[in-house]
Order: C-alpha cells, then structure tokens, then sequence
C-alpha cells in the first residue's frame, strides 16, 4: 500500500518511494537521509498532531506534516501489528 | 603553522573534541547548531603546534544554509593542512553522508570516529579498520569527552597531513558517473582546484557553483535534456544525494553490526520522550519546568513554605535582635541566617544572592568606603571614589548571581537535549507566528544574552525569519536587564505597597514575550512576509548533563561578566560621574550642585521627549535622573542601576532628596529608586512600570546591536532594525503609562490597535488580490 509520509499512524513503518517538494525543502530531506529505500518509522506526533518525529537510519528526526507530504512511501506489510505493539506501550 | 579543520554533523562533538585538543572553554550543547561560526585554538602535543579550527556543524555542503557555506568556504579557500572529519559512530550513514562529499576535495582528510563507546554500550560494534579500507582515509575511534585516542588521531592527521590527496567520490556507480567525468576534465583544463568538488556540485546545479562555472554549465544542460531516470526523470541533485546513501547503505553500514535484531530498538530516550513530549502533558510539563526555574532562582518563599504555615519574620523573634543607638537591629548571626531565611525559606538562589550581596560584597565595599572616606583625600576624589565607581561597580556585580543560576538552568536544558524537544513541543505555535520551532532556541537563549541568541539565529534557514527574530531577541530580557526588573519591581512593591516584587518581574517576562510575539505577527505581515520556514531537525539523544561541562560555561560566563564590570561599565559610570559633577565650564560641583552639572543640562533637553512615557517633563526638578539611566543602558544594561544608585547617593549626599530609613548603597539598587520615587510624588506605578518596558525593548546594549549589524548583513536592514526598536519600546511604553494613568485611554490604543490591523488585513487582501490577477 502506498501513502505520503504525514498519513502514517503511530508506529507505521515503511519504505520511502520518492520524495517531491520544493527545491530546497527536498534537498534537506535527502541531506537528512530520506532517500527513496529508506525505512522510516513514525515515533511521534508532538501534542497538537504536528510536527512528527520519525526514526530514519537509526537516529530520530522531526518534521512538519507539510513537509511529510513530500514524501512517498511504501507501507511495510508486517506493520499492523508492530503498530499496535508500540502504540499499546 | 600548520591548520587542521575539525568538520562533521551539528552534535556530533566537535567542540567537545575542539576542547579536549586545545584546552578551550568554548559553548557545548546537546543541540544541534550550537556553534554557527569558526573558531581557532592551538594543539601543542605534536612535533609542531598545530592551530586547531573548529567549523559550524552541517549535514552538507549544500548552499542552503549559513553555516554550511561558512564550512564549505573555509575548507575550498583557506585550505586547511588537514580536516578532521568528525563522525557520530552512533548516527553512521547519516554523519557519512558528509564524509563522501568531503572525500571529493583534494585536501588530506583523517575521520574521528567519535562516541564508540556509546555504540558499545548500545551492544554494537563497528569495524574501525574495515571502514577505513572501504574510506579510503584513515579512520580512529576516539572518544572526544573521555579524551580517549587523541594524540593517534592527531598524529595520523600530522602524517596526512604531509601527504596530498586527490578527491574520490562514491558516485563511480551512478548513472551521471560520465557526466562527472566531462565536466571534471573540462575544469581541469581551466585550471580549476578542487575540480571533482565542483564538478559534482555543478551537476546538481548548486546555485553558488552554477554562477561560477558558466561556461560549463552546457556540457551538464546538453545531458540533462537526453537523461530520463524513471524514479527521478533529470532531478540530478536527487540522483546524487539518493547514490551517495545507496553507496553508504550497500559499502559503509556493513561495517556495523547490531546487537539488537530489532529495527527500530526502543531506547532510554524514547522512555523520557514519553513522558517529556507527551500528547497533552507535553506543554504543561515544560511550562512547569519554566516556573520552576524562575523560582528556584528568584522566590524568597521557597515552595510557599511561609505562606502556607505563616512563619514568623526575623525582625518579629526577638532573640534575634539587639538594640543599637535607639534603633533595633538584627544580631550579626541573625544576619546570616536572614541570607536563608526571612519569614519564608529563601529558594537557592536567592540565599546565593544573599550571601554574595549582604554579607560579602555589601561588606566588603562598606569597608573600602569607610576607608576612602576617612582619608585625607580631597572631596571630589572621595567622591568619584565612593559614589562613582564602587556604588557603580558594585551594583554591577551584585547581579552575578541571579544570573550564573539562571545561566546554570538554562545550561542543564540545552546540555540534556531537552531544548530540541521543546522546539519539536512548541513548533507547531510557533508556526502560527510565521517562525519554526527552531527560532525557539535563540530566543530562549536571549533571556541570557542577546549576542550569542543573535549569532545563534544562524541555525535558521530562512532570511527573513533571522530578521524578525534577530529584532525581537532583545525583547526576551536578557541577564543585565534582569536588574532593572528587580530594582525596579522591589522599589514599587516598597513604595506603593502593590503586589509582591516576584509577581512584577515575573509579569515583565511575560510582557517582553508578548511584545516580541506581536512585533513578530506584523513583521511577518507586513515588511517580513514569507513562507513559513521549513523545520527538519534531528533530536539529539538525552543525556545527562556533564558537570564539567556545566562548570565551564559558568566560568566563561563569570570571566565575562567580571571583565564588562570592570572595563566598559567602569568606565560609564566614571564617564557620568564627570559629567554630574562638572559644568559647563568644568568647575567641579559638590553633590547639592548636581543639577546644574553637564548631564543634567543635556538630559533637561531631551527630557520633554520622554513625557508621553511618563517619565519626562512632569517629573520636575530631578526627573532627568531616568532619562540618564536610560540613556547609559545603551553602553550597557547593567548601567541603567548602577546610574541610579550613583545619582540617588549624590542626590541624596546633597540633601536634594530624603532617604530616610532607606539604604540607598544598598547594591540591590532597590532603595536607590525608593529614593527617587519618593522625592518625585510625580512617579506613579504606570510610570515605573512603562520605564521597565521601555528599557527592556529599546535599543540594547552597544555589544548586541554590533551583532545585530554583523548578523543582518545589510545596512539598511540594519537602520530598519533601529528604528523599530525605538518605534516599539516608545509605543510600548507610551501605551503603558496613558492607560496607567488614564485608564479610559485605552479606548484611543484600542482603537488604534483595531485601525493597523484592519489596515494591514485589506492591504494584504489588495495585495493578493494583485498577484493572483498578475499571474492569471
């Protein structure tokens, strides 16, 4: 299944397919290690929903739902239930 | 000398290490950004001294921000002997990212890998040798806070550093492999350095690059109109960044072999996160965290103990006093124990500043008084002496404490990683303002000092957000104007007997907020407008603060403070000391003269300017007092008290003004305004309350409006800067002290407040409207 980034839940994991977006926008989230093939967990949504914090290449990163929706991913098959592991915690 | 560039991700230790190598005590933080600029220090454990220069973090040589063109500038042109390459071995395919845009320069590179023994608590391990064949360049395990593996990191980068390197990339198995190539050769042939550097960036069409090379720029157009990637079609700066990770993926995160099997591990900081970025406890825990600063440092009623079981006052025990010349006094021990206790348990750091004020300097600087006092010196000498520079000086240092505790807070925040949660927490308010959750963090730091809060908005991509928060930072009241709060807040609670003096400084905080908040939605309404800027940032892992960490800023801060009160702000009160006892024609004037002195002329001149605000004209006679004070906070914030205490002690050695049962040497400055108050029954509550505010969002001090115009760049900007600082703290204040007075002037403001805003709303709506039909 795909989806952009800003659509996961709690502990949605995936892979990145493409990433769009404004110039400068894009490159620092390829600086940042969203590459397409980059697994991406969402950890967190900060209190009012936004900005999210994301595990990517094994250190975490927070960015705004704006700039998530950037990126394209491939939601991982087995994720359903690690979500609800993770969002039970 | 030989020079070594210390290069790598923000966080991943690069002053620390800068430190351990040179004996430096330069700024950490668990932060990302903490330095924006480069500095120098010198490594003396070689052959040869090596001067060590610590560049700004970056994630890449991309021209987007700052400090990354800061970096990139400084390894291209001033060609360092050698660079470091600081890597988090914690964080490896991200922080090697940079590493394979470095390898592309022609400049002899070594790689620290730093925090191994993080990765080794983590159950990971990382083959240092196999990376260093699969680099290319030497690589060593360090760990920068330990001091561990220092000396053979710098001996290899002394051996290297004798050696020359040709740049290599890691896109040899891209598809835009030729095309690198060609534009190589045809900067080679001009002559180029560093041609595989360039030749690269050209490609991706780097803006900077793009102006340098135009003649080139062809070979990569003509290939780009035949090139079509189905992922990226000709997006060659995508193509690029995604094959230096798969590079990074596929040669270089082998080397690292997890103890976990687990993808995504849950670790200790996620643990705090739970908790500290909370859903819906998130911001109330911060804002608790905030109060509870601010009364550790300030409050002389430790947890409320003394409210809540109604404690006695020393003064009320009689133990505790003695009679003295008719009057009762406290007992010496009765003192000291004051400093801890007084009615209520005083919080840490009001009994630090206690001690520190009351029983050490207060002490110490009646002694020298009396000393000077009872020589045979002349008049005037005893005077400069005693009035002018150890009132001056002392009410000065009287402030260290409140803010080194301060200072301490703040510090443990940033250095646990805190802080980038609150921006991550905050960002999302922020944003209604027009500024990311990053502004957060010089904004904050402003409350300590607005110049390393100023150098700090290079963190900040956009321009015009550095503007707008560059010209509010001085409204986030920053550790010397914390003084004219106290003083000021504690004379009114003395003098009025409204409200208690914690409640007014705390309230004046909060003012500045709002001011700045506001100023910061018509800027970015009107002359500021823009996009919201991005916010893509990497939250550091918690750790605990290092204690020596901690000591040094407090140190560095201490050095700094001491230095000022003994150069530029001894300098200003003796400057003013002069002029109030000097006139026109240099005749020297005794204290009761003081108002014909030059000071008081000049001030007399400007002072109608200052009516409106309440402190001008209806003052009278000695009202001029605040116009001085307030114009000497523009050398530096700390002389606004420190002028009234030399002025109220000359006023009242001259019998101009009564200070019964006040001591005015008290370094406070408290009764020091007490005694201006009451001898101008002028002075109202909105009038002090409006000289808060005009002090604290006019022009700071000499120090942060040179770094405004360093960081703004541009003079006009600049000019603009100024204006709006004297536009805002005189409408601030001029609002604050008509509507103290007469209440139903908040009507006018009102509608004035309503009238800007509507005007600014249809303009913007006209404005829109323009552009949607331009470019229909």
């Amino acid at each position: 299944m795909e989806k952009t980034l800003n659509q996961f839940t709690l502990g949605e994991q995936g892979v990145v397919k493409s990433v769009g977006g404004e110039g400068k926008i894009k490159r620092r989230l390829f600086d940042m290690g969203i590459t397409p093939g980059a697994e991406i967990m969402l950890r967190k949504k900060a209190p009012l929903g936004d900005p999210i914090e994301i595990t990517v290449r094994g250190y975490e990163l927070t960015l705004r739902k704006t700039e998530a929706a950037c990126v394209n991913m491939v939601v991982a098959s087995e994720t359903a239930t690690t979500a609800k592991e993770s969002g039970a915690k | 000398m030989k020079r070594f560039a210390l290069a790598g991700n923000p966080n991943s230790g690069k002053t620390t290490l800068f430190n351990s190598l040179t004996g430096s005590t330069a700024h950490v933080g668990n932060w990302p950004g903490v330095t924006v600029d480069k500095r120098d220090g010198v490594y003396k454990k070689c052959a040869e001294p090596i001067a060590i220069v610590d560049l700004p973090g970056i994630y890449s040589l991309s021209p987007y921000t700052p400090e990354e063109v800061i970096a990139r500038n400084y390894v291209l042109d001033e060609k360092p002997d050698c660079v470091i390459n600081i890597v988090d071995a914690t964080n490896l395919e991200r922080n090697l990212y940079l590493t394979t845009q470095i390898l592309e320069i022609d400049v002899p590179m070594v790689i620290a890998l730093n925090m191994m023994d993080a990765v080794k608590k983590n159950g990971d391990k990382i083959d240092a040798k196999e990376l260093e064949k699969r680099l290319g360049v030497p690589v060593v395990s360090i760990s920068a806070l330990k001091e561990q593996g220092l000396t053979e990191l710098m001996d290899k980068a002394y051996n290297e550093s004798k050696k020359q390197r040709q740049g290599a990339t890691v896109l040899q198995e891209s598809k835009l492999t030729h095309l690198i190539s060609d534009v190589k050769t045809a900067l080679v042939g001009q002559n180029v350095a560093n041609p595989l550097f360039h030749a690269v960036k050209l490609v991706e069409g780097d803006e900077i690059e793009v102006n340098m090379h135009k003649e080139t720029l062809g070979v990569v157009e003509a290939f780009k109109k035949t090139f079509d990637d189905e992922v990226f079609g000709n997006d060659f700066e995508a193509l690029i960044a995604d094959g230096r990770y798969k590079y990074i993926s596929k040669h270089f995160a082998p080397v690292l072999k997890r103890g976990t099997k687990e993808k995504f591990a849950q670790t200790k900081s996620d643990k705090a996160d739970r908790v500290l970025t909370h859903k819906i406890w998130g911001i109330p825990i911060f804002l608790l965290i905030l109060f509870a600063i601010f009364h550790l440092t300030f409050s002389e009623d430790f947890l409320f103990l003394g409210a809540i079981f109604k404690l006695p006052e020393l003064a009320d025990i009689p133990a505790f006093v003695t009679v003295a010349d008719g009057e009762e006094t406290l007992t010496y021990g009765a003192r000291w124990l004051q400093c801890i206790y007084d009615g209520g348990v005083m919080s840490p750091g009001v009994i630090i500043n206690n001690i520190w004020n009351n029983m050490i300097v207060g002490e110490l600087f009646g002694l020298i008084q009396g000393a000077v006092e009872n020589s045979s010196m002349q008049p005037w000498a005893i005077g400069l002496i005693n009035n002018g520079i150890i009132d001056g000086v002392g009410s000065v240092l009287s402030f260290l404490p409140p803010i080194l505790v301060l200072f301490l807070f703040f510090s443990i925040l940033e250095d646990s990683g805190y802080m980038a949660r609150i921006a991550f927490i905050l960002d999302r308010m922020f944003r209604r303002f027009g500024l990311s959750g990053r502004a957060f963090m010089p904004m904050i730091m402003g409350f300590g000092c607005s110049v390393p809060a100023m150098i700090n908005t290079r963190t900040l991509a956009d321009d015009k957000e550095r503007t707008a928060t560059i010209r509010v930072i001085p409204f986030f009241s920053c550790g010397a104007k914390l003084p004219i709060l106290t003083a000021v807040a504690g004379a009114m609670a003395g003098a009025f007997g409204v409200g208690n003096a914690d409640l007014i400084t705390f309230s004046m905080y909060v003012l500045g907020i709002v001011v700045a908040i506001l100023s910061v939605l018509l800027m970015r309404s009107t002359t500021l407008k823009g996009e919201t800027p991005p916010f893509i940032m990497e939250l550091p892992t918690y750790h605990a603060p290092q204690f020596k960490n901690l000591m040094l800023h407090l140190w560095d801060k201490t050095k700094h403070f001491v230095k000022k009160a003994f150069t530029i702000i001894l300098a200003s009160t003796i400057v003013i000391w002069v002029l109030t006892h000097f006139s026109f024609s240099w005749q020297f004037l005794d204290d009761e003269f003081i108002n014909e002195s030059i000071l008081a002329n000049i001030a007399k001149l400007v002072q109608p300017l200052f009516t409106p605000l309440g402190f001008g004209r209806q003052l009278g006679e000695f009202g001029w007092v605040f116009v001085v004070a307030a114009v000497s906070g523009l050398i530096a914030k700390e002389n606004v008290i420190g002028t009234f205490s030399t002025l109220a002690s000359c006023l009242a050695a001259g019998g101009h003004i009564n200070v019964d049962g006040l001591d005015i040497m008290a370094e406070n400055g408290i009764d020091a305004v007490r005694a201006m108050i009451m001898a101008n029954p002028a002075i109202i509550g909105a009038t002090l309350v409006a000289f808060i505010a005009f002090n604290m969002t006019t022009i700071p001090c000499f120090a942060a409006v040179g770094t405004a115009k360093a960081e703004l760049g541009s003079k006009k900007r600049f000019n603009y800067t100024l204006l709006f600082w004297i536009a805002v703290s005189y409408a601030v204040g001029a609002m604050i002290y008509t509507i103290g007075a007469w209440l139903w002037t908040c009507f006018i403001w009102a509608a004035a407040v309503v009238g800007v805003i509507t005007f600014i709303v249809l303009r913007n709506k006209k404005l829109a409207k323009k552009e949607s039909t331009a470019t229909l």
